[in-house]
């Protein structure tokens, strides 16, 4: 009972976090899915796409009437994911995980002071 | 073009180090097709609904997805978006490009560590 009121709790957070960023959540609802509900990764994993859908369907929804989305680049970018994910999976197998961890990390460190250097920049009134 | 190849990388990201799609999907769009912080967020959560929607529907053809896990987190979630995106719209495009920096780095200390 407490485990499903916690991850209740860590869904909501997860949700806030999505309609936020615009990101689909999972990086909340994996952990979540294997530490308190007791799944395998593998199970977290393709659970954690079937929670997104709700997720991303409501924060797209709002988006929609705030004249944010632009459904075609959506479009583009979902397809062009779509057939990344096909040729990743090919080449996951073939390469050391561990060293290409860190190198996206040190990319994503990278993009994160690129962001910030922009964000900082920009007079605080522009949107 | 350039969506494409966008997609294509946060797919291939996606893929292998089992981050989502939209940490890739959003610098992107705000860094290299220059688009500001609000609609790049709305447009990657468009986009990432659909890669979740062929990603969900692969696994259960294999029967690896849990329904009513995914409902006790996932319907919760869905009221949590809809209170994040109307905070978004209250937060200035800089504080959200630097709330989402600080999200980034956070994601590769954990990734590194």
């Amino acid at each position: 009972m407490w485990a499903l009121a916690l991850a209740a709790l860590l869904g909501v957070a997860a949700g806030v976090l999505s309609g936020l960023f615009g990101v689909g959540g999972g990086i909340l609802f994996v952990p979540t899915l294997t530490l308190v509900l007791g799944l395998t990764q593998l199970h977290a994993e393709a659970t954690s796409l079937l929670a997104i859908l709700p997720t991303a369907a409501a924060g797209v929804w709002r988006q929609r009437s705030y004249g944010n989305v632009r459904w075609r680049a959506a479009l583009v970018l979902g397809l062009g994911a779509i057939a990344g994910v096909e040729a990743g999976v090919q080449i996951a197998e073939s390469l050391p995980e561990h060293a290409l961890r860190r190198l996206f990390a040190l990319l994503m460190l990278g993009v994160a002071a690129q962001l910030a250097w922009r964000a900082l920049r920009k007079p605080p009134y522009a949107s | 073009m350039r969506l494409l190849l966008i997609g294509l990388v946060a797919g291939l990201f996606s893929a292998l180090f089992g981050v989502g799609g939209g940490i890739v999907i959003v610098p992107l769009l705000i860094l290299v097709a220059h688009f500001v912080e609000r609609p790049a967020m709305a447009t990657s959560l468009g986009a990432v609904g659909l890669i979740a929607l062929v990603g969900a529907f692969t696994y259960a053809l294999h029967g690896e997805v849990k329904p009513g896990a995914a409902a006790v987190v996932g319907l919760p979630a869905a009221f949590g978006a809809v209170f994040g995106t109307a905070l978004q719209q209250r937060l200035q495009g800089r504080t959200l490009s630097l709330a989402f920096a600080a999200l980034l780095a956070g994601i590769a200390v954990w990734l590194l560590i």
